[in-house]
């Protein structure tokens, strides 16, 4: 009985052989001569273990000498030196021991000294200490965050407004938090190296266009589009705008508003402002301000936010005041304006230097009309000019860049800064200091 | 208590009845004394390890307990399950979206973040979100208070309803020596300094950014740890994210603990080099892959490394667990490797005079490459240093991200950080320092043998005075929090991703300024809602350190 439930069993094996379709006999057939070459094949590590014996392994842990931890630094390296300011360094500065009128800062409106904002921050002292001894997350976040976050927003007709302690911290944690690994950021070439950084960090595609040049970046968008097959410069490509706005904050527009205030752009349709509050507002960190779907998500993945302690409460209350005292009185932005524009144009001419920037801009930089041939030498001309001008009194600096870090490094320069509280005649004397020591040095 | 027969290890109550005692119940366990001492001295004579460390080291991280570990998959799984079903009702509208959506004319945009990173932050976090970002209005001292928030849409926003809760006690500031005050030399000091100089800088160290007062607190950070010079930055995490890089770079070997903060690991990765993690605190580990790194060289080329940095911190924040410095520079002296410290944690926290983790294991400072350090913890302010030697300071004034680019500190919060300083190191002329940190000491000892009494798992070092007290399931995160609110205690507790999955956590953040009265109210409370929550899991089954089992570590490698 049991040899004919086999035979039978058997019987219907084969027969659903034959009734099976070709192309399964086919592939059961290859898996079986697969598995057949696999058991047969030589295993081989996955790991290639070299046989040191273990004396060979000592000498050569013996042998390693690493580099030093630092190359040495000579000592006349241009930026090892700093120079001591002695005192606050508000428009008359006292550098090195000299006096000067303060032509570095970037003390655009002139609220480093303001007796009211000193105020505030007194008060606040008072009120909470100096840190904050937490992340925002833990028992960091102070009523006078909250506030200056509403007055930040409020300011730009946003919806949110996230700070941060650190101004370098703002854009480079903003940036990683929204684009990673396989997203695609459009970059002017002149992007501060704080975007630089984060980009970096976030390790999306970068493509850099020439700066200012939208033909370029159309280009680049154009080639993008092809690349991807997408249908239709932000609504065309659908590209989403984030601006950086450190220097233009409380500066350029009517308000102080920004370059989307001097464009008369609708705020909405920029994704992401980010400014720090170091410059014209003249306290300690950073903001960003957009709309709230796009802000909110920074509380938890910005990393500067979450992993890092708050702002000290007295720099809020300070920024706070600052941001008080800017929407009192927007008649200084004017002020501003005007005496950009008039030292822009008493600084043309000068031979051997070139003026560059726009004339609206607070902060500019004069180059060097020819350079030497080596950046070592240009730095070192341009040192010069900016003691000599030290020694009469007029407090310059060189604009200062890591050059082995930068992607698009610029070439050396002087850069001046207006700021409100300088008056007519300072500027007048210091647009004749720059000619005459120039003229002294390059000639 | 007479000595029993025993000797002094053990402790035998005699009975009123005159019976010696074996053993007590508590909690439902029984724990003979015998044991209990047999394992405290286990642990003492196991890590005494070949006379390199002067103290023991008493660390511990009891296992989970397998009912707690899958009662909180169980419980994550519910709530996963329902976040899916509530994600499906908001597609279909049958349910209200309160988060904020994409503008209309943006709809068809590449969208701006990852939809599932935000899965866990819609439908988990979101239900306990009233347990951070509480704001507070006063100085966050031993007491602080806390606006009081309502949210009538479960925690999708917040309104204030107007209180204030005052007088909470502050288990969650980093307040370690109790600087943080608005009374006092410290303030007056920064007062004085904020009328004279303002309050920002408005330029870089490099250009025009240098005061006076920032030369004179790098030569007193130098002083303070005993290195050769110092300089200070204006943002802890930045001092990490942009001295690292400016440190080492492609072709060099970086080897960080598994636990280390992000900044730490922002920095390794914007640096370009190969980054090998190795097991927390496992010293085996670290040696082997030192060994590895210099005995087969580079990935595929074999050329040797430039060089090899390690990267440990002094405390460990969400462990409470102290480095193994003695082992780690004696790893590093055999290796030829560089160390960098990262003493955000334990600077001022530790050590008899308050030097550090150095000063905690009576170790050189010459010997630690790199000393970084934050000034947010226990000193009051903000900002970051890094100290050592003059070549390696000459080295980051020239090429610092930070120097170069970043505003440098503001002067009222660098005199907060010379006098907190001075107190500390005893030159303001009092022992107020001396006595702050001897505080801290005694309050760590004393609230963590309360609570391991008590019954909860603790994790970390006895020493640290970062208590981590383990919650494990989703739920207890928020109820503890809310719980301990409730009895005016502000304690911070810690989930996902910050922690692993399963060990959701409580961490108390112990302080000089907290007064024995204060602990013992925050004790008396911890107490009780333990019971209520039945958060009192241990069974007291310390597992030594060294006999936990060394597997092989095949680490991984991350290349940028």
């Amino acid at each position: 009985m049991a040899t004919a439930t086999e035979q039978w069993v058997l019987v219907e094996m084969v027969q659903a052989l034959y009734e099976a379709p070709a192309y399964h006999l086919i592939l059961e057939g290859i898996l079986i001569l697969w598995i057949i070459r696999l058991l047969f094949s030589k295993t081989y590590k996955l790991q290639e273990r070299s046989d040191l014996t273990v004396k060979e392994k000592e000498e050569l842990i013996e042998e390693w000498q690493p580099e030093p931890l630092v190359p040495p630094v000579p000592k006349d390296h241009p930026a090892l030196n700093y120079n001591i300011v002695s005192g606050p360094p508000s428009h008359k500065i006292v550098v090195n021991g000299k006096e000067c009128i303060n032509f570095a800062s970037f003390n655009f409106l002139g609220l480093l000294d303001n007796p009211r904002v000193k105020a505030a921050a007194l008060a606040s002292l008072k009120k909470y200490g100096v840190g904050t001894c937490g992340p925002r997350g833990f028992y960091g976040t102070f009523d006078v965050h909250l506030d200056l976050e509403d007055r930040l927003a409020k300011f730009m007709k946003t919806e949110e407004a996230i700070i941060y302690s650190y101004g370098f911290a703002t854009i480079a944690s903003a940036i990683p938090a929204y684009s990673k690994r396989g997203d695609i950021v459009f970059v002017d070439r002149a992007a501060c190296f704080a975007i630089q950084k984060g980009l970096q960090a976030s390790r999306s595609d970068i493509k850099l266009f020439k700066h200012n040049d939208m033909a370029d970046l159309e280009r680049l968008l154009k080639e993008q589009e092809i690349e991807d097959q997408k249908v239709k410069l932000k609504y065309k490509y659908k590209a989403r705008i984030f601006l950086e706005e450190s220097l233009s904050f409380g500066v350029l527009g009517e308000h102080g508003g920004g370059v989307t205030e001097h464009y008369g752009i609708n705020i909405d349709d920029i994704d992401l402002i980010s400014a720090n509050m170091e410059n014209a507002l003249a306290s300690i960190g950073g903001f960003c301000c957009g709309r709230s779907f796009v802000i909110d998500h920074q509380r938890l993945s910005g990393q500067g936010y979450c992993f890092s302690a708050s702002l000290p409460p007295l720099l809020a209350a300070a920024a706070i005041e600052a941001l008080n005292i800017m929407e009192e009185n927007p008649g200084i932005f004017a002020v501003l304006k005007e005496k950009c524009r008039q030292i822009h144009k008493a600084l043309q001419g000068i031979s051997g230097l070139k003026v560059v920037g726009e004339s609206l801009s607070p902060a500019f930089h004069l180059q060097l009309e020819e350079s030497t041939g080596s950046r070592e030498q240009d730095v070192r001309l341009l040192q010069e000019i900016v003691d000599q001008c030290m020694n009469r009194s007029i407090a310059l600096t060189q604009a200062r860049y890591l050059e082995k870090e930068e992607k698009c490094l610029p070439p050396p320069s002087i850069r001046v800064v207006v700021t409100v509280e300088q008056t007519a005649e300072e500027l007048e004397r210091a647009a004749s200091t720059i000619k005459e020591v120039a003229q002294a040095v390059l000639l | 208590m007479r000595p029993g027969p025993g000797g002094c290890c053990c402790r035998r109550t005699v009975r009123a009845n005159g019976c010696v005692a074996n053993g007590e119940v508590r909690n439902g366990y029984v724990r003979t004394s015998a044991a209990a001492a047999a394992a405290a001295s286990q642990i003492h004579h196991v890590t005494q390890n070949g006379g390199l460390y002067k103290r023991p080291f008493n660390e511990a991280f009891e296992e989970t307990p397998m009912l707690v570990a899958v009662l909180t998959y169980v419980g994550y799984g519910v709530l996963t399950l329902f976040g899916y079903l509530r994600d499906f009702l908001r597609h279909w509208r049958i349910e209200k979206c309160h988060h904020a959506t994409e503008r209309e004319e943006q709809k068809d945009f590449v969208s701006l973040y990852q939809d599932f990173e935000n899965f866990y932050t819609r439908n988990l976090y979101m239900r306990i979100r009233d347990n951070w970002n509480r704001p507070i209005c006063s100085v966050p001292g031993a007491r602080v208070d806390i606006m009081e928030r309502q949210s009538y849409d479960y925690n999708w926003s917040f309104k204030y309803t107007g209180n204030i809760i005052k007088g909470v006690i502050n288990m969650g500031s980093y307040n370690y020596l109790g600087f943080a005050r608005n009374t006092g030399s410290c303030q007056e000091a920064a007062a004085k300094i904020l009328e004279e100089y303002g309050v920002g800088v408005c330029s870089t160290r490099q250009e025009i950014g240098n005061l006076d007062k920032h030369e004179e607190l790098e030569e007193l950070v130098a002083r303070f740890l005993g290195v050769e010079a110092a300089m200070a930055y204006g943002m802890g995490f930045a001092t990490n994210s942009m001295n690292i890089p400016a440190l080492v770079g492609k072709g060099c070997l970086i080897l960080s603990d598994e636990l280390n903060h992000a900044s730490l690991v922002l920095g390794a990765r914007l640096s370009g080099a190969t980054i090998r993690i190795f097991k927390h605190n496992n010293m085996q580990s670290l040696e082997k892959l030192l060994k590895d790194a210099i005995v087969y060289g580079q990935p595929r080329t074999r050329r040797p490394w430039k060089k090899i940095l390690i990267l440990v911190e002094g405390i460990y924040s969400m462990e409470g667990s102290i480095v193994r410095l003695p082992e780690v520079i004696a790893l590093k002296k055999k290796y030829k490797a560089y160390l960098y410290l990262d003493e955000a944690h334990s600077i001022g926290a530790l050590g008899p005079t308050g030097r550090g983790v150095v000063d905690y294991f009576g170790l050189d400072p010459e010997d630690v490459d790199v000393m970084m350090g934050t000034f947010t913890k226990s000193f009051g302010a903000s900002g970051g240093y890094i100290g050592g030697k003059k070549e390696l300071i000459d080295y980051l004034r020239t090429h610092s991200h930070s120097a170069v680019y970043a505003t440098s500190l503001s002067p009222p919060v660098v005199e907060q950080i010379i006098t907190s300083m001075k107190c500390i190191m005893g030159q303001d002329g009092t022992s107020l320092g001396k006595e702050c940190v001897q505080q801290l000491a005694e309050n760590t000892r004393y609230f963590r043998r309360r609570l391991k009494e008590m019954g909860f798992i603790i994790y970390g070092n006895e020493d640290s005075p970062v208590v981590p007290l383990m919650l494990y399931m989703p739920a207890k995160i928020g109820a503890f929090g809310r719980e301990m609110l409730k009895r005016n205690i502000g304690v911070v507790v810690v989930g996902f991703p910050a922690t692993p999955i399963i060990e959701s956590r409580a961490r108390f953040c112990l302080s000089a300024a907290h007064t024995k009265e204060i602990l013992d109210t925050a004790l008396k409370e911890i107490d009780e809602v333990g019971d209520l929550l039945q958060l009192k899991y241990s069974r007291h089954r310390l597992v030594p350190l060294l006999d936990r089992p060394f597997d092989e570590t095949t680490y991984e490698e991350t290349e940028d």
